[in-house]
């Protein structure tokens, strides 16, 4: 008989949860889910190391664990922070918390361009999320913002630094799918920028996924860059047998017309597993595929708008004030429209339909 | 005439060469040491109360009990000699005259902590130091204090020399750990503390080099002796780098027992105010920490006389006292202006910033700018407080203490100087041709009267 796991009891703004020894706070969150979960800008679960820099998950732990009962000095950083038995945390009914992340957010905005009107990010975007959720109305920065020209990286993807907000998912990403160079940022402080690395690691064949990883628009996929907003596309699930990766992915429709390919994301904006470039970027027939179905997005995210899936109808209360009886018609048009004639049988007429054939 | 353990040979001739160095007691400690068991050492610095030398004051003997020790895995001592605080130089004083004072302190606390492989860590400014260093160590070596079996105790040793790049945030320790394994200089996330995980995963004990200089001397008179140096917690004594305005700027060492208003006016340091000035403000740890105006840094806010002590001078928090920290003092007399000395630090951090966790990389960019119009004559009154609520929003919400050490100056100079700020904003023009003066920073204080019963 294998042992049994003792689960630690953490309570998260007073909802109490068993987690894993081991667990982060952010997860033991996620674990109950709804508003609690703490925001996270560059914590990426499928990435080793990842986390603990843009600072927006901070939590306070009222109460370090049931041994040491004392309560955490700072705010911590609730991805990097493991949890300890009998620990409470308090997010959103922490007003302190919520002020050092709205002084977070504002951090955060302070440089970005704010062009989200031409942005091929915008309406997936993490910190337009963010930004609305959590952030101020307006900035109270007065000064020049920093700007990058924009960099190709192979013919693909494009780098547009100036809306980076050096999250390191990237770099992250490039370095674990790569095993190549350690590096990814180039200066300090302000004017760091994700440089070099990415450059050298064109040649893989996973490097797209840094599209996906990015929460912003700084990396942005170049053959779909300018195509469509992506609210007008309809995202459905699809897989194709793929020789490098697992093939399971998500296409961007208009029609039968693919806009684009991206790996399937969960409710955090992560994905399940990374795709290869040829299914990101060569794939573009619906003939490559075979769809699944419709991919379900959450359904206040903007691009579910005219989607309409797994949204509930309203009761439709007519029928009950009617008891069974039809609506009494103000007018009958039938009998005055030239076009509207219920007796011609449409599908009786040869060709498209013609004034002339209501004309009798 | 203060009693002196560090720097008490400094004056003799030639005492950075290993043969002068050996003829005055040195290599003493170590021989003692070396006759002792690790435990029976790590007590007597334990005894001593000594107290880590590179800022936050924290109690070395402690630090060294908690380095995880599992077997087959290296333990590491790491000597941070990345001193690049402004206003502080006192490493740079002991590394460069006195050696060998730093390998035998080494030497002692590798042994102590099971340690067979140290780093000292360098500031690349340093240019000069290293090679100081290596001749010593190679000296040393020479004569048996470093290599394999060491004096014939079976304990090997081996000292590197690493010369950093320059970067200020170098000097955190994690920072300092990733430069060190050849990595960009950016600070870990804690835990785990390097104790547990620190250089290459193995653990890590990371200390000044005052720290580690101070083992000798604790050696040498026995940790309960050197308790008796100092006051209260503050044991021992604590190598001052003076500047700024006053007559004798340089590297002191004091027992910590004296008032800050002796350390500044005795003919023993620093000699008063230069140019029969009178004192304005004063940084007493290093640039990081919390300015404070004359009169509070002569008197406490309870109207107790101010030691040159860790207590003393965090008496009354953040909101009268300030810090010791690496004891970089910095005295600005009247003719100093506030804003322009807290733009220069604000221009500093957001230099130094690593850009790694987004509320310093960008906070302290907008502190400089923000700063920048208010010396230039272009503030707003509302840019105070904006500065106010910047600084609040960095402090404590940042992975490492840069932060910390960037929100401090600015929060302490807006809480004792607002009169100052103000005064830029209303009188721009005024502002850039003369300096604000002593004001009433030097008036004598009053006591709050002890609440009636």
């Amino acid at each position: 008989m294998a042992e049994e796991k003792k689960l630690f009891k953490v309570k998260i703004d007073g909802i109490p949860v068993e987690v894993e020894p081991g667990t982060t706070i952010l997860n033991a969150a996620r674990q109950i889910g709804g508003d609690i979960v703490p925001p996270a800008m560059c914590y990426y679960s499928k990435l080793q190391g990842s986390g603990g820099k843009c600072r927006t998950c901070l939590v306070k732990v009222s109460k370090g664990s049931e041994a040491d009962p004392r309560p955490m000095p700072k705010l911590v950083a609730s991805c990097r922070t493991t949890v300890m038995d009998g620990m409470e945390v308090a997010n959103i009914t922490s007003p302190e918390v919520l002020d050092a992340r709205k002084g977070v957010v504002e951090f955060l905005l302070l440089n970005h361009p704010l062009d989200c009107p031409v942005c091929d990010q915008a309406g997936e975007c993490s910190l337009q999320d963010l930004g609305y959720e959590h952030g101020a109305d307006g900035t109270r920065y007065e000064f020049k913002r920093r700007t990058f020209e924009k960099i190709d990286i192979g013919d693909k993807i494009q780098l547009h630094m100036t809306r980076c907000i050096l999250c390191y998912r990237c770099v992250y990403t490039a370095d674990q799918l790569t095993e190549k160079r350690e590096h990814g940022i180039l200066g300090r402080g302000e004017v760091s920028e994700i440089s070099t690395y990415i450059h050298k690691s064109l040649d893989n064949e996973f490097i797209g996924n840094v599209i996906d990883v990015c929460p912003v628009g700084a990396l942005t996929d170049k053959t779909f860059r300018f195509k469509n907003r992506v609210w007008f596309l309809k995202p459905v699930d699809a897989h194709r047998d793929c020789d490098k990766c697992c093939g399971k992915t998500v296409l961007w429709l208009r029609g039968d017309e693919v806009f684009r390919v991206t790996a399937r994301k969960d409710k955090y904006g992560e994905v399940e597993a990374f795709i290869c470039d040829t299914c990101r970027f060569d794939k573009k027939e619906t003939k490559d595929w075979i769809v699944e179905g419709p991919r379900k997005i959450d359904r206040h995210s903007v691009i579910s708008q005219g989607q309409y899936v797994g949204v509930v109808k309203p009761h439709d209360a007519l029928p009950d004030v009617l008891e069974g009886r039809q609506p009494k018609l103000l007018m009958n048009i039938h009998s005055i429209s030239q076009v509207n004639r219920p007796e011609i049988d449409l599908s009786k007429i040869e060709g498209p339909a013609h004034s002339d054939d209501f004309k009798n | 005439m203060g009693r002196k353990l560090l720097l008490d040979k400094a004056h003799i001739e030639n005492i950075r060469y290993y043969d002068v160095y050996r003829a005055n007691g040195g290599y003493e400690s170590a021989e003692k040491a070396l006759k002792m068991t690790p435990e029976l050492v790590l007590d007597e610095v334990k005894k001593s109360g000594l107290r880590g030398r590179g800022g936050a004051g924290f109690p070395t003997g402690m630090k060294w009990s908690f380095i995880a020790k599992p077997e087959g895995v290296p333990r590491y001592l790491v000597c941070n000699a990345d001193e690049s605080e402004p206003g502080t130089f006192k490493d740079r004083y002991l590394m460069e005259f006195l050696p060998h004072l730093l390998i035998e302190g080494l030497l002692i606390s590798s042994y102590t902590l099971g340690a067979n492989s140290c780093y000292i860590y360098i500031r690349g400014e340093y240019a000069w130091i290293p090679d100081i260093l290596e001749e010593a160590i190679a000296d040393a070596k020479k004569n048996g204090w470093l290599g394999k079996n060491i004096q014939g105790t079976g304990f090997d040793l081996e000292i590197y020399v690493q010369r950093g790049a320059g970067a200020y945030i170098c000097g955190e320790e994690t920072a300092l750990i990733e430069s060190l394994e050849g990595k960009r200089g950016n600070p870990r996330i804690k835990p785990p503390f390097p104790a547990i995980k620190g250089l290459w995963d193995c653990p890590t004990v990371v200390n000044n080099v005052e720290t580690l200089a101070a083992i000798v001397p604790i050696l040498r008179i026995g940790g309960e002796e050197y308790a008796k140096y100092g006051t209260g917690k503050s044991t021992g004594t604590k190598l001052i780098s003076a500047c700024g305005n006053i007559n004798k700027p340089g590297v002191y060492e004091i027992e910590m027992n004296i008032s800050v208003e002796e350390f500044i006016y005795s003919e023993e340091y620093c000699g008063g105010i230069a140019n029969g000035k009178r004192l304005k403000a004063c940084i007493p740890g290093g640039s990081s920490v919390p300015i404070v105006p004359a009169n509070l840094l002569l008197k406490t806010a309870k109207g107790e006389t101010r030691m040159m002590t860790y207590e003393s001078l965090s008496d009354g928090g953040f909101a009268t006292g300030t810090m010791m920290g690496s004891g970089g003092f910095i005295v600005l007399d009247e003719d100093q202006c506030i804003v322009k000395n807290t733009l220069t630090f604000a221009r500093f951090y957001h230099h130094e910033s690593c850009g790694q966790c987004s509320p310093c990389r960008e906070g302290t960019g907008w502190m400089e700018r923000v700063l920048k119009n208010i010396e230039k004559g272009k503030g707003k009154m509302s840019d105070i407080d904006l500065l106010w609520d910047i600084q609040r929003k960095i402090e404590g919400n940042t992975i490492c203490p840069l932060g910390d050490a960037a929100a401090w100056p600015v929060a302490a100079a807006i809480r004792h100087f607002r009169d100052e700020f103000e005064w830029h904003v209303l009188n721009p023009e005024e502002s850039q041709v003369r300096n604000f003066g002593l004001a009433h920073y030097a008036d004598p204080l009053e006591i709050a009267a002890p609440a009636a019963v």
